[in-house]
């Protein structure tokens, strides 16, 4: 039980659920905002994530200019997959965004010159290297830790990942209580009125798709930077899935629950390693893996079933049809 | 070489076509898009495995246990899961979230039960049958032949049988189905059960085909066969097999050398994506759906 008493331990469960919350905010905007039913989030986490790795070791780029420019590639890859897609319906729309995350992954474990293939960032550089793409970043890690005195390089991710967290909900809560949130907002409780009022309302979900795909690029920034190497295995579309249950977790339509649901979800999943009791004792560690996912799983079908608002949602304002 | 891709083609796209009817069929009846099917065909290709592995029994009596298995697997998720959400009038949303639940849940109960190991049936992988230019081996032939019967036979139900009827008028208009008559809830019952037969069939013949499989096998052939599905016009039996042999040629041929160098394998189920992107975009329907009027 030695890693429970461990802050270490903490701060990175902390870390991962900030990453959630960042992730799951973009999920917010696009489907407890405007409705948009994508499973593809993952998708832009990738493209943020490697196109900021590619940038800095292959490239030689600074990483405060590849890290902007990545954020503007994931909502691009949100421009690109909305243009096609968002004419579709519902049905066929998540279907579409599952897949094109899959693509995502594909080409990154099969175009080895650009991303390293499935052997992920260590193979970025020229053959014989083992590249690194956080040395500026680890940098300035080490200077906030010391400006501000942090005990560990831990305790200063997990400031600095939530405080971009909480100025990213905070801007998020904001934009939905301007004219056009209340227009997304609209869109996604009746499309049909919303375009009667004169609304272009494909450009407004375009937007939010593309808003909420840019989230998701600056988690896939933190995530890379969290872990120092990443490789295509760590965007599976289950990723996309653990997005949907924070954003169940917490409720929908309502941008201070992401956090809520993220923290939750960090604690499961966290607190799921340490089953050391009967019955997980008679599982060995492999096999309890699969009961965290199975208990995830399980998760996941009673809130439809029995909270399909979410925890914290308000029924009036959106409900999971 | 480019017979033998087509070929090749017909027997995943005949794989595909069987998942694809069992999908659409429930999509047609509960607007359900099923994202547990893909694990519904591994959990009917390790009972088909335990029974011709362990019980040493003749492949066709492990492809139908494999088959009976899964579909008493569907008849009890609809009565745990399924019948609770309609009561609620869950819509379409909770329905395809509720099925990644249950994928996850499916999926992580096999590896914990079977193990993440590759298996495979005991089949002999290398008597081949040469027709002119093509060769095929057995288990492709029985996967062919198996599919084509199926689909004929899912067919005939549909147009000729009462039953079939029935539910021919569930995914019309399941309210006005209701009000005639219809026994609602028994042919639900119906739908699962066709389902359950045809993924366990599906992940027999494609656990055959693949010659090796394991329980993650089936999530992988998800993303295809929901592609054949769309493309063949989601709800639609006959569009579901033109969209899964469609897709399964489609996939075989793009790596034939004759067309422009061909595309790297790897990449074959990006062909199946870009296949079906490309015909969303002109038909935004699929080629055998109904434009929805609303």
């Amino acid at each position: 039980m030695s890693i429970l008493s461990s802050g270490s331990f903490w701060a990175f469960v902390g870390v991962v659920a900030g990453i959630y919350t960042i992730l799951a905010l973009g999920l917010q905007v696009q489907f407890g905002f405007a409705g948009l039913l994508n499973f593809g989030q993952v998708a832009f986490m990738a493209i943020g994530a490697y196109t900021m790795a590619i940038l800095v070791v292959k490239e030689g780029w600074s990483t405060w200019l590849a890290a902007p420019l990545a954020v503007v590639a994931a909502a691009a890859g949100g421009l690109f997959l909305g243009l096609f897609s968002l004419r579709l319906r519902a049905d066929y729309f998540a279907i579409v965004t599952i897949a094109f995350s899959e693509i995502v992954r594909y080409v990154a474990t099969n175009e080895t010159s650009l991303t390293g293939g499935s052997q992920g960032t260590i193979a970025l550089g020229p053959i014989g290297t083992a590249s690194q793409y956080n040395g500026q970043w680890s940098r300035f890690e080490g200077r906030v830790q010391h400006a501000f005195g942090f005990s560990s390089s831990d305790a200063t991710m997990l400031a600095i990942v939530w405080t971009v967290a909480v100025v990213l909900l905070a801007l998020t809560w904001l934009a939905m209580r301007t004219p056009w949130g209340r227009v997304l907002r609209a869109i996604r409780d009746d499309e049909d009125a919303a375009a009667s009022l004169g609304k272009n309302t494909f450009a407004y979900k375009l937007q939010a798709l593309a808003l909420g795909a840019a989230l998701a690029g600056i988690a896939g920034l933190f995530y890379a930077w969290e872990f120092s190497f990443f490789s295509p295995d760590d965007f599976q579309p289950l990723l996309t899935f653990f997005a949907w249950m924070i954003l169940l977790l917490g409720g929908l339509g309502r941008v201070w629950a992401v956090p809520v649901g993220a923290t939750v979800f960090g604690f499961i999943f966290a607190g799921t390693r340490f089953l050391n009791f009967a019955p997980f004792t008679w599982f060995a560690s492999d096999q309890r893996a699969y009961l965290r996912l199975i208990i995830v799983g399980l998760i996941i079908l009673l809130l439809v079933l029995v909270r399909p608002q979410g925890l914290l949602g308000n029924k009036r304002e959106m409900v999971l049809e | 070489m480019f017979l033998q891709l087509v070929a090749n083609g017909l027997v995943t796209g005949s794989v595909y076509a069987i998942a694809a009817v069992g999908v659409s069929l429930v999509y047609g009846i509960l607007r359900l898009v099923n994202f547990a099917y893909g694990d519904m065909m591994a959990f009917g290709a390790l009972i088909a495995y335990g029974v011709d592995g362990p019980l040493h029994q003749s492949m066709i009596v492990a492809a139908l246990a494999g088959m009976a298995a899964t579909a008493a697997l569907a008849l009890a998720l609809d009565v745990v899961l399924w019948k609770p959400l309609r009561a609620r009038r869950a819509g379409f949303m909770s329905l395809f979230l509720a099925s990644i639940g249950l994928a996850l849940v499916l999926r992580q109960a096999l590896l914990l039960a079977a193990g993440s190991q590759p298996r495979s049936y005991r089949v002999n992988p290398y008597r081949v049958f040469v027709l002119g230019s093509v060769r095929l081996s057995e288990q492709q032939l029985i996967a062919v032949a198996a599919a084509a019967a199926t689909i004929v036979a899912v067919g005939l139900f549909l147009t000729l049988t009462t039953v079939g009827r029935v539910l021919r008028a569930m995914a019309d208009d399941r309210a006005l189905a209701a009000v005639a008559g219809i026994d609602v809830g028994r042919a639900t019952r119906v739908a699962w059960l066709i389902s359950g037969l045809l993924a366990g069939l599906a992940g027999v013949l494609a656990a055959l085909v693949e010659y090796s499989f394991d329980p993650n096998f089936g999530f992988q052939l998800l993303l295809p066969v929901f592609a054949a599905v769309v493309l063949g016009g989601i709800g639609s039996a006959y569009g579901a097999l033109a969209g899964g042999l469609a897709l399964g040629v489609a996939q075989e041929v793009s790596t034939w050398s004759g067309f422009a160098g061909g595309v790297n394998p790897v990449y074959k189920p990006v062909v199946a994506f870009a296949v079906l992107a490309v015909a969303l975009m002109i038909r935004p329907q699929g080629f055998f759906g109904q434009a929805r009027v609303g």
